[in-house]
Formats: C-alpha cells, structure tokens, sequence
C-alpha cells in the first residue's frame, strides 16, 4: 500500500514540478516558434503515457497486493490487447513525428536570399566575417592561418578584400531578417548555441556546417559553446546583438574589412619611442615595472595583448570597476594615446625593450603552484610563454607581484566582469579557484621558475 | 542423430572439483566463481566512478569552494565516470557478471563450453581494468576528452590528458573488447549449443534472452569501437590523418591533413547506441523474471517480449546518428535517424506494457527485489519517455548537449539498470551465497535510492529545457541562467551525496550477510526456472550433481490453475502436476534418451 | 524457416514434452565450429566497418591512391592455392589418411607464410618508393587494413602451426580432424576477406 501511495505521489509530484518550475524555456527571440511547438506536443503525449502508465501500476500493486488463499490470474498472453496496444503506441509515435519532420525539413532549407554570416570558432573564442558590399566571401586557406592572418584570409582573392572581420566574441545580427549562419573551426569541434534562438550546430574542423534563423527580438543573448572543446570549453562564451537595421549597419560601417586592416601600417618604434616617455615615469624606460607604483613590467609581452588591453584601458571596458583606483589610474593614462595608430606605435616600441627576468618577490610552495598550474598550462603554455591563439599572455620572466594581485582581481570583479570583456571573463572563471592567499603565492612561485 | 549435451560429453563429463584455494577462487574455471570475479571487480571499479561523480558535483554545486578540483581534474573526471560506468561497471557487470553465473544455471548446462576462455576472459578484463586505473597515475592524468572521445579534441592539446591517458584509455578499451569478445563467444555458444535436455528456445528465461541478445549486439558492435581505437592510436602516435582535419593545437599549424572527425563519430556511435541496449536488454530481461517471480505470475506476452528483444537487437544497429544531429553530417540522414528512433520506441512500450500486464491480477509480493523491479518500471518509462524528445531530430535541437539529455541518459541507463542490477543481486544473493539478507536494510536501500536518484535527475531535465549546458564546469555570468538554477544545482548536489552514501546500506547489508545471514531456503522465491533447483546451494562445480535437468516446460509455470502449488519448476515432469487444466492434460510421457555420441 | 518456427512456438501449451529436444536442431553442429562461426562474424564486423570507413574517406576530393604494387597479385594467387589446398586436405580428413593431410597442411601453411612475406615486400617496396604511412591518408588506410588483415592471417597460422606439429606426432592425424575442418573454414574466410580489400584498393 505505501508503495502505491508513494508512486502516486511520484507521479503528482512530477507533473506539480512540470507545471511549478521556475526553469523553462527562455522567452524565444527568433522565428522557430516551430520547435517550441513540438516540444509541447511531445509534453503532451509523453505526459500521459507516463501518468496513465504509472497509475495503472500503482492501482494494480494496491488491487493485486498478496493476499492468502489467492492465486494470480494464469494467462500467457492476450493478442487482441496487445496488438491494440501495438496500434495505440504506434499512433503516438506518429503524432510526435511527424511534426518534427515536418518542422525539420524547414529548418535545414534556408530561405532564398537569407544574409551570410561566418561564425568561426577556436579553443576558446569566436569570431566572425561578413560577407561585405559583394555578398561573397573570400577563400579562405587554413595554412595562412597567422597572427596577422587570423581568419587565413587568401591575400589575392579579390571577393575577400571587402570582407568585414570582427575578431570579437560579439556577433551583431539585423533583426526580422533571416540569417545563414556559415560555421567553421579552427581546431576542434566547438558547438554554435544561443538558447533563445532554439538552435545549435556542431563547428567541424575541416568542413563548414551550416544554420539559418530569423532573430526576431531585439536584444542582447549568450551564445554558449555546447561541444566538449578542451579544458576552456566552459568559458568560450559569447554575445549576439540583435538590433534594428539602422543599428546594425551603423556597426557594420565601423567595421574594418580585409583590405583596409591590410593597408593599415605598421606600428613605428621611432613614432612610439615618443608616446613611451609618459609611460616610462611608472613602467621605467625599458619597460622593466616598478613595484612601488605598481607599474608591471612590459618588455617581452605579446603585442596582441598589450594592443588589447589598452584598448580596453581606452574604451572603458577595463579600469572602470568600481574600486579599481589602480585600473582607473591607467585608464587614464591610456587615454592620452590619441588613435589606433599610436597604440600600434607604443607598442611596437614596447617591442624593441630589453627583455630581462625582473627580481622575484613572492615567495610561495613551488611543487603545490605546478600542480595548480595544470589548467593554466593550457592557454598560458607550459613554459609560461601564452599562446596569440588563445588570447593568452605571456606569465614567464613577467612581475610576479602583478599576477597575483591580478587574479585577485580577476575573482573580485575588479578586472574581467565589464560585459564587452569577454577574453576577462574567461580569466575571472579560472580565478575563482584561488580562494586562498597560499595557493596564489604558490602559483607565482612556480611561475618565477619558468 | 542424437543430441547429447555439451556438458554431458565425455571430456568434460569428468569436472574435477579444484581443490586448492588457487584453483578454486583465483584460476577458476568455474562460471559462477568467474561471475562473481567479475562482478566484485566491476562494483569495484563502478564506486571509483561512484566518488568520481560525488567530486564533479561537488563543483557543480558549490562552485568556488573547492580549489582541489580545477576544471583540468572537473574534465577527467567526466570523461572516466562516463566511460567506467557505461564499459567497465555496466556492460561488465551484466554480460561478465549475470552473464556468466546465470547463463550456465538456467539453461541447464555444467558450465560455459570453453571455461578455460571464460576465465581469460576475466584475467583480461581485469587487465583492461587496472590499464585504466594507471592513467590516474601517469604524467598529465586521465583523458579529458569526454566518454565519447572525440577526435580532434581527444588528442590534440588544449584537453586534458592527451599524451598518456587517451593512450591508455585507447590501449583499455581495445584489451576490454577481447575480453568481452572472448567471454561473448562463450555466451553466445553455450545458449546455442549447451541447453539441457528439452530447454527449447522458447523455454528460456527472459533473462537470457536479453543476455543472449546483449551478447550478440556487443561482439558486433564492439569492433566499430575497436576500429576506432585502433585508428586513433594511430593518429596520435604516428601522425596518421584518419580522423585528425587540418588544424590549429597550441598556436601552431599541426601537421594533420584531411582527416575526418565526423567519420569517428559515426564509428563511435554505431557502436554507442547498441552499447546502450547491451545495458538495457540484460535489464530487461532480469526484470521480467523479478516480476513474474514476485507476483507469482507467468510474464504476460512472453513471445511478443522475446520479438521486441529481437526487434530492439535489429533496430538498435540503424539509430545511431540520433546522437548526432547536431554534429554538422548531412542533414537529411534526420528524417531517416529521428524515424527508426521512434519506431524503436513501440517494441520498447510493448515491454513497458507487458511488465505492468504482469502485475494486473498477479499475487503481488513486495520483497526487496520487487520493489526494485518496480521501482525499475517507473524510472524507465521516465527515462524512455523523455528519450522521445531527444530521438525527434527537431525537439532534439534545443535539448541536444543540455542537463536534458544528462538527466535522461541517466535515468534510462544510469538508475534504471542499476535498479535492476540490485534487484538481481537481492534476488539471486540466496543462491550465489546460500544465505539471506536483512530485508528491512534492502528496503531502506531501495527507497532512498530511488526517491534520492528520483530527485537528482528530474530536476536536470528542466535545467535542460532552460538550456544550461552540460559538461560545464561553472557557469561564469549568463544572462539565461537565473540564480535559482544554481540554487538547484546546490539540492541536487545533496541529493547526490545522499544516494551515494546510501550504498553503504547496500555494501554493509551484502558483506554483514555472506557471513552473518541466516542460512537460505535452496529456492526462497519459489521460482520456477532451473538455477533454483541445483542439488546444492550454492551450486557446486559442475552445477548438477551426477545427472544433468531435463526441462518440461517453460519458465513461468506460475498459478497454474489446478497445479498444487502455485508454481511448477521447469524439471518437473508431467505426471507429478497431472491436475492441470485441459490444455495441459494432453502432456505426453518424456521418451527416453539415447546417449550416442557426440555428432560430428 | 525452422528459426522462425522455434521463436513462434507458444512455449507454454504442452508442457511436458522433452523428446522434442531443444532448437539446437537448427543450430546442430560441433561446438568449436559455431564458435569460430561466431568469432569470424566478429572480424568480419571488423573489416566491414574499416571498408565503410574507407569509402567515405575515399569520396573526399584530396583523396591521392598510391600505386599497388605488383606483388599483389602474386600474394593472391598464394592466398587462392593456400585455400584450396586446404580444402583438399579438408577432403583427406574423412579418409583418415595422415600422408595426404600432413602434406596437404604443410604445403597450404607455406603457401600462406609465402603470402605473409610477400605483403611485406609489399609495403617495403611502397616504403621505399617514399609512400610513407603519415603522408596522406590513402596510404594510412592501405597499410591499416593489409596490417590488420595481416594480424587475422598471424592468427591462423598459429593455429596451423599447432594443428600441423600435433598431426606429425604418432597417431597425431586422427586427432586433428576438427582444427583442420576448422583452418579450412577460417582459410576460406581470410582469402574472402583479402578479395573484397582487393577489390577495394583496386577501384580508387
């Protein structure tokens, strides 16, 4: 008896959750109202499989309990029940599918004239590349594949020097306009999904695979990598913006396309040797940092990260935390680079400074700092040497004493948590592992070694 | 010509009885000794993997707490609990395991046709095992790849574990495949060829039938796994480009051209899905016998659940790329994949059906293996059910790689046949120790092993439908995901840790009882089927005493109106149950048999 | 359709009946042949899914064939013989006839290990023509499956081995009966094997 009430309350308590739970579908912002439909529909016909199932057998373990002096009903089998059974099984099933063939079919044939959109993926980050005024895309070739070539670009195709590439994990999109997103991986498989738009794709190395949908909600969405990619899978994180027309081509005309980030000239040593000087007060005129104003050593950085934080620095995307008085101090500073030209300048000049290991000055358990280490090896190198394609920066011979008061704040949400900082936020889910003092100083420990 | 048992012929009529301790326990050829070598070393095994997902949902439910479980570790420990749970405890536990002690006992034989095989096969297996185990102690740690090993990640940097453990993991699985198709050859051949005298096919137990399909299933399914592995080892070791695409690994252009990785996932699933129904039709076929015995009724449509074994057996090879719609192939293989999958689906609920038909005017007893045969029916429609969401190539989409498909592969393949793998041992424990357990510790067992599952994976569904991803390990800041789904994830956490410990009921129960049960009734249940009725409990070597059973009639002679008893064993002639019905009465005299010899 | 019969059969009228023995009817023969029966649907699971593998690999547009070298050819007339003689001696085994059956072992042993050396000239000449493993992967694919098809012969011809040294002991002949009747089946099943891959390799 217990047992069949307890059935019971299962099966009410399954449906009471179904209907009470707060988790849900997200309020859908594209066209395939379809899908959530099909859902439904399954809902429906699977709930009352499972209640009508379910109940029977309870009713049936209270009816039929052992009972003395009472015998089983003997019966092998019964063909008529069965196969009406067989029958009404087999209805069901058709009810489900054939909407979802149904619904499938239109979903793997984009619509004429549909936009294109190139979504490329990489351990652990996205970007993208719009077709430009010639609706085209140029080849793309995956051995050109450098860090001055990151989409791997073919130089000589004339249909690619208007391609607009965004190395961003932000994707903008026009709203009620239909959209094929083209998908393509650099490395491993990586999964293309934003939950409000009810669609997913495998990213497949090698081969470029393919979704359309319709945004039809203006709006900001996470896109979420859905494809186990490695120890970073967790963090390859995106946004799409999903804006009106107008919007949207005022961004894409920001853009830069192939040709022009082509043409764009180099950063000049001599011209940044000039910008440096104000630099030099706290950095030192090789670069080497000064503690005492907490200024980090930048000789031997990796320029791509350098260029990038102090666009940041510029674009208020870092140094504006509040309590970050160190960030806003830079900030600050960074303004006073007036264009893109002169941060290439800077850095290019940052690039000439003498390299040399700077003195240590955290002191910690080097063993137990490699074994944390372990994840971190994975973007930052096991030498400490950080990888261009992971957006990682260079650890090793760097100012020890920086990088841990970084990764504070990195876990604090002084660093990493502005919502257009999507490379920081990555390093802000790392940093949530270092809860304790101890396990920082060992860290950098092991990072002096290197 | 005449037929002549395999067991009963002359080489092997003559089974010496081992007599040390070496040959009895440890180089046995005994299938039941096998069986239980099997079974302790899977178990075993099963709780490193047990500890394994305690530890990834500690991390999932208190992020931020426990700096000993970087994501490096959070990714091994995915991909070893899947792998172990789904090769080493499941696929192990019910072929090696149940396999092995039931197969010989209930078709009436001596023991498998080639034991000196059987026991290799454990010694493999056991190998298999302990390779596996070593990647937790080589430079880099276990693969980190995921169950599924996927290509390029799984041997490309950037996952863990990519220089020794996916090797040792590879190196595992393809040892693990001999040993299976060692003891599978075995299995298959002893059901074909060693039944006892009468045992027609149709006489067998539901529980052979399943484990006489699963076998079948996995000797050929395994070797798409085999290819696999093979192929990777390759790849990796010596730069061949079978499944590898030109790529980017750590900054640089690796030296791959051409590969496929969506030909490995293809290999991979097709020998994923029918490794699902390895698992499922040894469970299914169990159960029928729980419930028949239990409610002291024949299984109701014992002939249309020996078709839908066979028709799951066909079906299972044609569905496999229903984990792959959103992997990039051809789209158009969806209609084909999403309609075999649901087809599936109707030899699937005539099982359930059949189950519940069972119980309808049955005389129900809820001993401990009941409730866990029940519990079965209930956990497995769930699981069932929400697998037509996922089978459905378009509700598949928002659902693919969400807790959804977490929390309904382990309702359907996690807690259902662990279900039943309790029941069974509650159920056969008498037999295979010859004492009896603490009944009211099962119960406790049962219950809050199946309300604690019930309320760890329910509530993942419809994390899924909200679409938080799986194999995450946090969560970072995301607009969609709302703190009460963290919340959740924290209950289910508990829930988790709870279930877990709960198995030490289970643990104490069976160790307190080998030793301290009450001595056991040779057939507690009154169970009509042969592994009941062997002269001795447990079965000595040999299982039959001098002379082999002859079987009369099938397994599930339950209540049969105008019997004395309400179950009539299966060796039981004729005359002795002449008050039977009509139908019954035309029984004939069982002729006497010829001993001729063995057939060429 | 006597297996359809067997799993039609309503199992629980008649009880009682025993005489009937059990389906095995259908299934009657030696243990030790329906398990290599078994064993070589396992391998040939095994090839079937490299072959598959191999043809889709094959439709992709930088598929590069490498050349095959002539001694294949004469590696399959070796492979045909060594199958045939084994079918003789086969044919000896009923007369009891141990002259015959051992030369008949012998010869189709030889003839294979003759195969096994001429695949490896095989892949010595390709290695030195420069058609290396890692190069691309219709190479990767040739030497994976004549490597794998190499291991199943190894296979056999440990088995042979055994056979043929026990049926040269005194009175060793009767007792083979079985495993040669068991390398014949297995003889029989590696050069179908060999063919099909031939056939593969042949229309890149």
């Amino acid at each position: 008896m217990a047992f069949a009430v307890v059935i019971i309350l299962l099966v009410i308590g399954t449906v009471t959750f179904h209907f009470a739970s707060p988790w849900w579908f997200t309020p859908i912002a594209s066209n395939w109202g379809m899908i959530d439909t099909t859902v439904i529909i399954t809902f429906w016909v699977t709930g009352i499989v499972f209640v009508a199932v379910n109940l029977f057998m309870a009713y049936a373990v209270v009816k039929y309990r052992h009972r003395k002096d009472v015998r089983a009903h003997y019966e092998p089998e019964n063909s008529k029940l069965e196969t009406w059974l067989t029958v009404i099984t087999t209805i069901g099933v058709a009810l489900m599918l054939a909407p979802g063939l149904f619904v499938w079919a239109k979903v793997i044939d984009a619509p004429e004239g549909a936009a294109e959109v190139e979504v490329v993926g990489q351990q652990w980050h996205w970007s993208y590349r719009y077709p430009g005024p010639d609706g085209t895309f140029g080849q793309v070739e995956h051995k050109l594949i450098s860090r001055d070539n990151p989409f791997g670009m073919i130089a000589e195709d004339p249909a690619g020097q208007d391609d607009i590439l965004v190395s961003s994990p932000v994707l903008h999109l026009p709203v009620n306009q239909p959209v094929k997103l083209l998908l393509r991986s650099k490395d491993v498989l990586h999964n293309f999904a934003v939950a409000e738009f009810r669609l997913k794709m495998d990213l497949v190395p090698g081969m470029v695979t393919y979704f359309w949908v319709e945004p039809t909600q203006v709006g900001e969405y996470d896109i979420l990598c859905e494809e186990l990619c490695g120890v970073g899978h967790h963090t390859m994180q995106g946004r799409v913006v999903v804006e009106s027309q107008e919007d949207f081509d005022a961004w894409l005309a920001q853009q830069p396309n192939f040709a022009s980030l082509a043409e764009q000239p180099a950063g000049d040593p001599v011209a940044g040797q000039a910008l440096y000087a104000v630099c030099s007060a706290c950095h030192g005129a090789d670069g080497e940092g000064n503690q005492v104003v907490n200024a980090p050593k930048l000789a031997g950085q990796e320029w791509t990260y350098l260029e990038r934080q102090l666009h940041n620095y510029k674009d208020g995307v870092r140094g504006t935390a509040e309590g970050d008085a160190l960030g806003a101090q830079m900030a600050g500073m960074a303004a006073t680079l007036p264009t893109d030209q002169a941060v290439r300048d800077v850095v290019a000049y940052i690039g000439t400074l003498p390299d040399n290991r700077p003195q240590s000055t955290v002191t910690g358990n080097a063993d137990n700092g490699k074994r944390l280490y372990t994840t971190c090896q994975f973007c930052h190198g096991p030498q400490g040497q950080g990888y261009w394609t992971m957006n990682a920066p260079r650890l090793s011979g760097m100012s020890d004493w920086y990088m841990a008061d970084q990764i504070v704040k990195f876990r604090d949400g002084l660093r990493g948590s502005h919502p257009r900082d999507l490379y920081g936020r990555q390093m802000a889910m790392m940093a949530d592992l270092f809860q304790d003092e101890q396990a920082l100083n060992d860290l950098v420990a092991y990072l002096n070694e290197l | 010509m005449a037929y002549v048992a395999i067991a009963d012929r002359d080489h092997e009529a003559h089974l010496h009885d081992p007599d040390t301790f070496i040959t009895k326990y440890i180089w046995s050829q005994d299938h039941k000794v096998i069986a239980i070598q099997y079974g302790l070393t899977a178990i075993g095994i099963g709780l490193v993997a047990l500890v394994l997902s305690g530890l990834m949902r500690l991390q999932l439910g208190f992020p931020d707490t426990f700096s000993f479980i970087d994501p490096n570790d959070y990714y091994q420990f995915i991909t070893m609990h899947g792998m172990i749970m789904v090769i080493y405890l499941l696929t192990a536990l019910f072929l090696g395991g149940f396999g092995n002690y039931l197969i010989p006992l209930m078709i009436g034989s001596r023991d498998m046709v080639f034991p000196f095989m059987n026991m290799l096969s454990f010694w493999v297996y056991l190998l298999a095992v302990l390779i596996l185990v070593a990647s937790f102690f080589v430079p880099g740690g276990p693969t980190g790849a995921g169950w599924t090993l996927y290509p390029p990640q799984a041997i490309s940097p950037g996952t863990p574990g990519t220089t020794w453990g996916i090797i040792l993991m590879l190196v595992s699985l393809a040892v693990f495949i001999i040993a299976f198709t060692m003891g599978g050859l075995n299995y298959v051949t002893t059901v074909l060829q060693a039944r006892c005298k009468g045992m027609t096919l149709m006489r067998m137990p539901l529980s052979i039938w399943g484990i006489f399909m699963a076998t079948i299933l996995g000797l050929l399914a395994f070797p798409a796994l085999l290819v696999s592995a093979i192929m990777m080892i390759l790849d990796s070791l010596l730069g061949t480009s079978f499944f590898m695409p030109a790529m980017l690994a750590a900054g640089e252009i690796a030296s791959y051209e051409g590969g496929s990785p969506i030909l490995f996932q293809h290999l991979f699933w097709f020998f994923g899905h029918p490794e699902v129904y390895i698992v499922a039709l040894p469970a299914f076929g169990i159960v029928s016998d729980l419930l028949s015995v239990h409610a002291r009724k024949n299984i109701f449509g014992y002939r249309m659940m020996v078709w839908a074994i066979l028709a799951i057996g066909g079906l299972s090879f044609i569905v496999w790329a229903h984990h792959m719609y959103v992997s990039g192939m051809n789209p158009y293989f969806g209609f084909f994949f999403a309609t075999t999958t649901l087809i599936i689906a109707v030899p699937t609920a005539i099982k359930v059906y059949n189950w519940v038909l069972t119980l309808w005017r049955g005389n129900i007893h809820l001993t401990v293996p009941m409730l866990f045969a029940i519990g079965f029916i209930f956990t497995f429609v769930h699981g069932g059910l929400t697998g037509l969401f996922l089978g459905n190539v378009v509700v598949d989409l928002p659902l693919s790689d969400t807790y959804f498909v977490v929390g309904h592969f382990h309702m359907v393949m996690g807690v259902s046949p662990i279900l039943v793998v309790f029941g069974a041992i509650y159920h056969w424990f008498p037999k295979i120790t010859g004492r009896m357990f603490n009944e009211t510790l099962g119960k406790w067992h049962f219950w809050l092993t199946l309300l604690g599952t019930y309320s760890i994976y329910l509530p993942m569904h419809y994390l899924g439908i909200l679409g938080v991803p799986r194999r995450y390990y946090a969560y970072g800041t995301t607009d969609f995901i709302p703190e009460s789904a963290m919340t959740m994830n924290t209950g289910i956490t508990i829930s988790a840790l709870i279930v877990a410990v709960v198995q030490l009921i289970f643990l104490y129960n069976m160790i307190w009882s080998v030793f301290r049960g009450p001595k056991a009734d040779p057939n507690p249940w009154k169970a009509t089927s042969l592994e009941w009725l062997t002269p001795d409990t447990p079965p000595k070597h040999g299982n039959w005493g001098p002379d082999l059973p002859v079987v009369y009639r099938w397994a599930y002679d339950y209540s049969v109106p105008g019997a004395a008893e309400d179950y009539i064993p299966q060796n039981q002639p004729p005359d002795a149950t002449h008050k039977t019905v009509d139908d019954h009465a035309e029984a004939v005299e069982q002729a006497p048999q010829d001993d001729g010899a063995p057939q060429a | 359709m006597s297996f359809w019969r067997n799993v039609t059969e309503k199992s629980w009228e008649r009880p009682g009946e025993a005489d009937e023995l059990h389906s095995g009817v259908i299934l009657e023969q030696p243990t030790r042949r329906m398990a290599l029966r078994v064993f070589l649907c396992v391998v040939a699971s095994v090839f079937f899914l490299l072959f598959v593998a191999y043809r889709i690999r094959m439709e992709y547009p930088d598929w590069r064939p490498l050349p095959l070298p002539s001694v294949l050819w004469l590696n399959t007339v070796l492979l045909v013989l060594a199958s045939a003689v084994m079918q003789w001696t086969r044919s000896q085994v009923e007369k009891a006839n141990p002259g015959p059956l051992r030369a008949g072992m012998v010869v189709s042993g030889l003839l294979t290990v003759g195969f096994v050396v001429g695949q490896w000239v095989a892949w010595s000449q390709l290695g030195a023509e420069g058609y290396a493993l890692r190069s691309n992967p219709a190479n990767a694919f040739f030497y994976l499956l004549t490597a794998v098809h190499g291991a199943h012969v190894l296979g056999g011809l440990w088995v042979w081995l055994r056979a043929t040294l026990r049926a040269f002991r005194k009175d060793g002949a009767a007792t083979v009966q079985g495993s040669v009747q068991l390398c014949a089946t297995y003889w029989h099943f590696l050069l179908l094997v060999w063919l099909v891959m031939l056939y593969f390799l042949l229309t890149t």
